[in-house]
């Protein structure tokens, strides 16, 4: 057994134990997710990697979701994240197309769930609802279909548009989704408005599995379904389509590339991800509203992809982890951190942090500290944190 | 019998200027050159062979069916492939994967096949692994078939070009200058190269070209074109001859002459 192998094996464990035994720490859950992330990179035999990996996704999580319920929710935020950094991966990263509106998708996969699995789509019929739990996984195909339908809705009118102008475009259309559900409970009261839609059937766990628990596993699942499907595109000649129309559009269309199918489906296959997250966003929230579809979400995502490395699967899937857990955990422990220091009354160089105005007070420094990381990563690895390598193929009958 | 490809009376104009007016192209097979001084309408003229712009007037037939209306991947998967005069290769993918993307018109799986990643989709994927490698080896780069294209040597970059062009199985091939910044050596091997592929292939190739010694050695046929229109058609000794093309590229007694090359 290698020395990498013994590391990863004691990195697993040494973490989930420092995890076990200090529930609340929040140091002792990253120093887990940093196992993971050495699992992933280090060099060890695949067996070992998939077998870590998979028991500390299917077996550990859940187990430190028993001492802290807030894990396993942030893991399943990660997982909602990664899903849509991997579709956003598919337009932005491998078809070049900068969408800046991506979360309209997200935000139409969860409206299909929430009007069909609350009493609110009563309102719209008549009678008969909500469905039942169990049609929950029939809509996230559907949720999947209306998506990919409005992602050819949002291709069509921007086939001809680049960079600048098709990112005002995205954005305009992100904006138009979120302004929709906002008021569409007039005439007909579709969306219920900015007061939203609740409750939202869930679907029926089973063996009495909490929720939590539940939805993390769905997500995973979704999450490893979505990474297959994005490898098995990226690998192929639709995936080299994408990349040709990225890297050069009239030397792609000279070359045989049909343009507009081509973008359309990139438009469609990102928007697909994020209406089956969406589904499973909205039953697992019970409630959503107009507010969890802003702008400033579709920010986000682009942000991740960018940070993970624009065009590479695990640089989407890292992106998404670093910065949910960034602004979930890291930056509020650090601004509780310097709250306790603060109200402790703590002396830094002879100035009581006692003394500090309130427009010093940390809790204001957590969207300052998420600026400049992203600023410093673009200046000093503009390539992201685990930028796309190029598949080598394998051509053995050349001698290299 | 009729040509391969023929184009008649194919018109284009810019705002008010005219860039191609009435010209008439046709070849059957074997190497065609277009030459003539900047700014005479010859790449003008490919862009419009291959749909990347649309025509004002003409008609473009080949192997008997009207080309102008359709998309330029319409046209590739007919048969007409192109390479760029300033090299536009897909700079940030490998070598092979160049030419796999020049493959895309032969590709008869759907999303289906690649999402379900069955038996087809295997098989049609070595094929064309074995089928690009087969491609480089052709043109000297299947040593480079992992390289990122950006990385390669200019000529490596043309030769990429023309390979790529090739992976689409065309029936006519339209270079865009493909020896420019080449040695004399090299421009001489790429020729034979396109000698080969005329015998092997049957290909027909249309040049743009600008080095004289090149054409005149390869060329079986010579069209020149001159502020959009052409002047001259023959046989390459026949217009090296022509007065009306001495005069295009010399210039008039006493207006001094004009640049033959590409500043």
């Amino acid at each position: 057994m290698s020395p990498y192998s013994v590391l990863a094996l004691a990195a697993v464990a040494l973490s989930s134990l420092a995890v076990a035994t200090a529930p609340r720490s929040v140091l002792a859950f990253l120093a887990f997710q940093g196992a993971l992330l050495f699992v992933y990179l280090a060099r060890i035999p695949t067996w070992l990697r998939v077998g870590l990996l998979g028991v500390a996704l299917l077996l550990l999580m859940p187990l430190i979701g028993a001492f802290n319920g807030y894990y396993l929710e942030v893991a399943t935020q990660v997982g909602i994240f990664a899903a849509l950094a991997l579709g956003l991966n598919i337009v932005v990263g491998l078809a070049g197309l900068l969408d800046l509106g991506y979360v309209a998708f997200f935000a139409v996969g969860a409206y299909t769930w929430a009007i069909f699995g609350s009493p609110h789509a009563n309102v719209i019929f008549g009678g008969g609802f909500p469905l039942a739990g169990a049609w929950f996984f029939a809509f996230l195909f559907v949720g999947l279909f209306v998506a990919a339908v409005a992602g050819i809705l949002l291709g069509l009118p921007v086939l001809r548009l680049h960079g600048d102008y098709l990112a005002i475009v995205t954005l305009g259309f992100g904006e138009v989704i979120r302004v929709l559900a906002n008021n569409l409970d007039k005439p007909i009261n579709l969306t219920n408005g900015p007061k939203g839609i609740t409750p939202i059937s869930r679907p029926p766990a089973p063996l009495g599995l909490p929720y939590g628990e539940y939805f993390y596993f769905l997500v995973l699942l979704i999450v490893v379904l979505v990474v297959l499907v994005n490898r098995r595109l990226e690998n192929s000649h639709i995936g080299r389509a994408w990349e040709a129309i990225r890297e050069d559009e009239l030397a792609a269309r000279a070359m045989g590339v049909p343009l507009v199918r081509m973008k359309l489906l990139a438009f469609a296959c990102g928007a697909s991800f994020a209406g089956v997250m969406g589904v499973l966003f909205s039953a697992k929230q019970v409630f959503i509203n107009p507010e969890s579809f802003t702008f400033l979400e579709s920010i986000g995502v682009l942000a991740m992809v960018i940070l993970g490395g624009m065009g590479s699967i695990p640089g989407a899937v890292l992106g998404a982890t670093v910065v949910t857990v960034l602004n979930l955990q890291v930056l509020k422990g650090l601004s509780l951190w310097l709250n306790e220091l603060k109200n402790a009354g703590v002396t830094v160089l002879g100035y009581s942090l006692a003394d500090l105005p309130t427009q010093f007070e940390p809790a204001k420094y957590e969207r300052m500290i998420f600026g400049i990381i992203l600023v410093l990563m673009m200046i000093f690895r503009p390539q992201g944190i685990l930028p796309a390598r190029r598949r080598q193929r394998e051509l053995a009958h050349l001698e290299r | 019998m009729t040509a391969l490809f023929a184009a008649q009376g194919v018109t284009k104009r810019f705002g008010g200027l005219t860039a191609l007016q009435a010209v008439d192209f046709e070849l059957e097979s074997g190497i065609a050159s277009i030459i003539g001084p900047n700014g005479a309408g010859k790449t003008t003229l490919f862009n419009i062979f291959t749909g990347l712009y649309p025509a004002d007037a003409g008609s473009i037939v080949f192997r008997g069916r009207p080309l102008l209306g359709l998309r330029p991947d319409q046209i590739t998967t007919l048969g007409i492939c192109r390479t760029f005069q300033n090299i536009r290769l897909f700079a940030n993918m490998t070598v092979i994967e160049n030419v796999l993307v020049g493959m895309n018109a032969r590709i008869a799986l759907g999303l289906w096949d690649v999402l379900s990643h069955g038996p087809r989709f295997c098989r049609t994927e070595s094929e064309l692994s074995t089928r690009a490698v087969a491609l480089l080896d052709r043109v000297g780069l299947q040593a480079n078939a992992n390289d990122v294209a950006r990385n390669l040597p200019y000529g490596d970059q043309r030769r990429l070009e023309l390979a790529r062009a090739l992976a689409s199985e065309p029936a006519l091939l339209l270079l865009d200058e493909p020896t420019a910044g080449m040695t004399q050596a090299e421009a001489g091997a790429l020729m034979r190269l396109l000698r080969e592929l005329v015998v092997d292939l049957g290909l027909a190739i249309v040049l743009i070209e600008h080095n004289m010694r090149v054409v005149m050695e390869v060329s079986d046929r010579v069209t020149v074109l001159d502020h959009g229109e052409k002047i001259a058609e023959g046989r390459p000794r026949e217009v090296q001859s022509n007065a009306r093309v001495i005069e295009a590229y010399l210039g008039t007694r006493g207006s001094g002459p004009r640049r033959a090359r590409r500043a």
